[in-house]
């Protein structure tokens, strides 16, 4: 059974996004994500600066199966990257939405985070996905 | 729904993430693939592989017949038990499978080969096998089911299953060499480049083998492991490392084509001659280690400055190298040092020897 906090919002695929009292927000992946890549063994994450759109794809996580592509959620300046994760990828299997937090985005608008799903709905989605 | 081994509640009892393999519903881990491989070269693990294929050659005549099929050389085997790895070719040298074939007695062979190749093989050695006035029959042998025992503590393990009687004369076979247990064929082999056994045993027997082999401490290993771990032992993939569009002289293989006697005349021989006498090919098998932080994938583009371009034709992460590593098909030119490019970016890699990993030590410096 896969562990979705009640303290953030959700893609539909499978990053999540934490607003921070600063207003900023925090991108990850999901447990289920994290689940279903396995044992991860790299990861590349955007360097700060990178302005990114809503969906586009702007990090990599790689397991010893396969490289899958992470989307941001939201639009937004990227201000932050977990350097911790270059040398322990695995911190995102161990705790992903914790240590294995991907980067901090300075959001275009806070706004944003509405349109993405919450736990109850992510949680639904993965259910009718089978997972 | 694929095919299913007699092991699969076991798998799913286990909580296996299960995945579609040639067919067949395969464990792929039952939960880390990287604490499986270490498993195996620490301890030992034991993976499922009823999906291979066992055939029987039977009759009077199997080892001519087989000498013709094959490209390596079953007069190497006299001594009953002994096993060959050999690739199975067509006219043009292109790699049909490869195979473990084993000598049982002057009238009885056996040969393993892949699940994924498991339906075309038997239609060629079939129909190679009609164009010959000879005696011997083509069994495929569905009642039986096989599993790999791999790790430095795999073979103590299976002896303790064994009958008193078998106790002696199994831990002493030598690698590459089986011997009856009872019903079980147990023999020296395996994909890991670790010690251990591959065993084959009546279908009904397995489950009472795996369960007490897991409750003696044996881990089960998915299909995952088994490729990261066969990748560190630079053992090719068939699909992957060679195919039926590569010979074995590109593809890290020579070794296993017996061109001596030069009297016998195997499939895809005269096309292997013809290779062989303008230099071997184009091409060649290689290992890379990379040197960046990274992942080596199948199908990457590998540019090597001044000779031209290569591919990967398997890569991963080395759990016990803790780099990335690959087997690439490059120019036959290729010197030291290559590039690759991973999602449009060059990356440097070493061209090294493979095995890159054996007996859970590394064969390659970092």
């Amino acid at each position: 059974m896969s562990h979705i906090p009640a303290d953030r919002r959700y893609a539909k695929s499978h990053e999540w996004v934490r607003l921070l009292p600063d207003g900023r927000v925090e991108i990850g992946i999901t447990d289920h994500a994290q689940q279903a890549l396995g044992d991860l063994v790299f990861v590349e994450v955007p360097e700060p600066g990178r302005v990114l759109g809503a969906g586009e794809a702007c990090a990599v996580v790689e397991s010893v199966k396969a490289a899958s592509d992470v989307y941001s959620p939201i639009a937004g300046t990227v201000l932050e990257n977990n350097a911790d994760l270059g040398g322990a990828p695995e911190l995102i299997n161990q705790d992903c939405y914790g240590k294995g937090w991907m980067m901090r985005l300075q959001p275009v608008s806070p706004d944003a985070l509405d349109a993405l799903l919450g736990p109850e709905a992510y949680a639904a989605q993965l259910a009718a996905e089978g997972g | 729904m694929g095919r299913k081994t007699p092991l699969h509640e076991q798998h799913v009892a286990l909580g296996a993430r299960m995945v579609d393999f040639g067919g067949w519903d395969m464990p792929v881990n039952y939960g880390s693939q990287i604490e499986e491989h270490h498993q195996v070269r620490r301890a030992a693990g034991i993976f499922d592989v009823s999906h291979m294929c066992v055939i029987d050659v039977r009759g009077r005549d199997s080892r001519g017949f087989l000498r013709r099929l094959l490209a390596n050389d079953v007069d190497k085997l006299q001594a009953p038990g002994k096993a060959l790895y050999s690739c199975m070719l067509n006219a043009d040298g292109g790699v049909l499978d490869d195979l473990i074939v084993y000598f049982m007695n002057d009238e009885w062979f056996r040969i393993v080969v892949n699940a994924g190749t498991r339906d075309s093989d038997l239609v060629w050695i079939r129909a190679r096998a009609r164009e010959e006035l000879a005696h011997f029959e083509i069994i495929e042998r569905v009642d039986l089911a096989m599993f790999a025992v791999q790790g430095p503590t795999a073979r103590a393990k299976v002896v303790d299953l064994l009958e008193p009687i078998d106790r002696e004369a199994t831990p002493a076979l030598q690698p590459f060499a089986g011997r009856f247990c009872g019903e079980w064929f147990v023999a020296r082999t395996g994909y890991t480049g670790e010690d251990g056994y591959e065993i084959m045993l009546p279908f009904e027997e397995i489950s009472a083998a795996w369960l007490a082999l897991v409750a003696a401490g044996v881990a089960p290993c998915g299909l995952g492991a088994r490729d990261t771990l066969r990748l560190e032992a630079g053992m090719n993939l068939y699909g992957n490392d060679m195919s039926e569009r590569t010979h074995p002289l590109e593809s890290g293989l020579a070794w296993t084509v017996a061109f001596e006697p030069a009297s016998r005349d195997f499939i895809g021989r005269e096309a292997l001659e013809h290779i062989r006498e303008a230099g071997g090919g184009t091409r060649k098998l290689v290992g890379l280690v990379l040197e960046d932080r990274g992942v080596l994938r199948s199908h990457q583009k590998v540019l090597i400055d001044g000779v031209g371009e290569g591919e990967i034709t398997s890569g991963t992460f080395s759990p016990t190298l803790e780099r990335s590593i690959a087997l690439a098909r490059v120019p036959r030119a290729t010197g030291a040092s290559v590039q690759v490019d991973i999602r449009g970016k060059l990356l440097p890699a070493r061209v090294v020897k493979p095995p890159f990993v054996r007996h859970g030590r590394a064969l390659i410096s970092l």
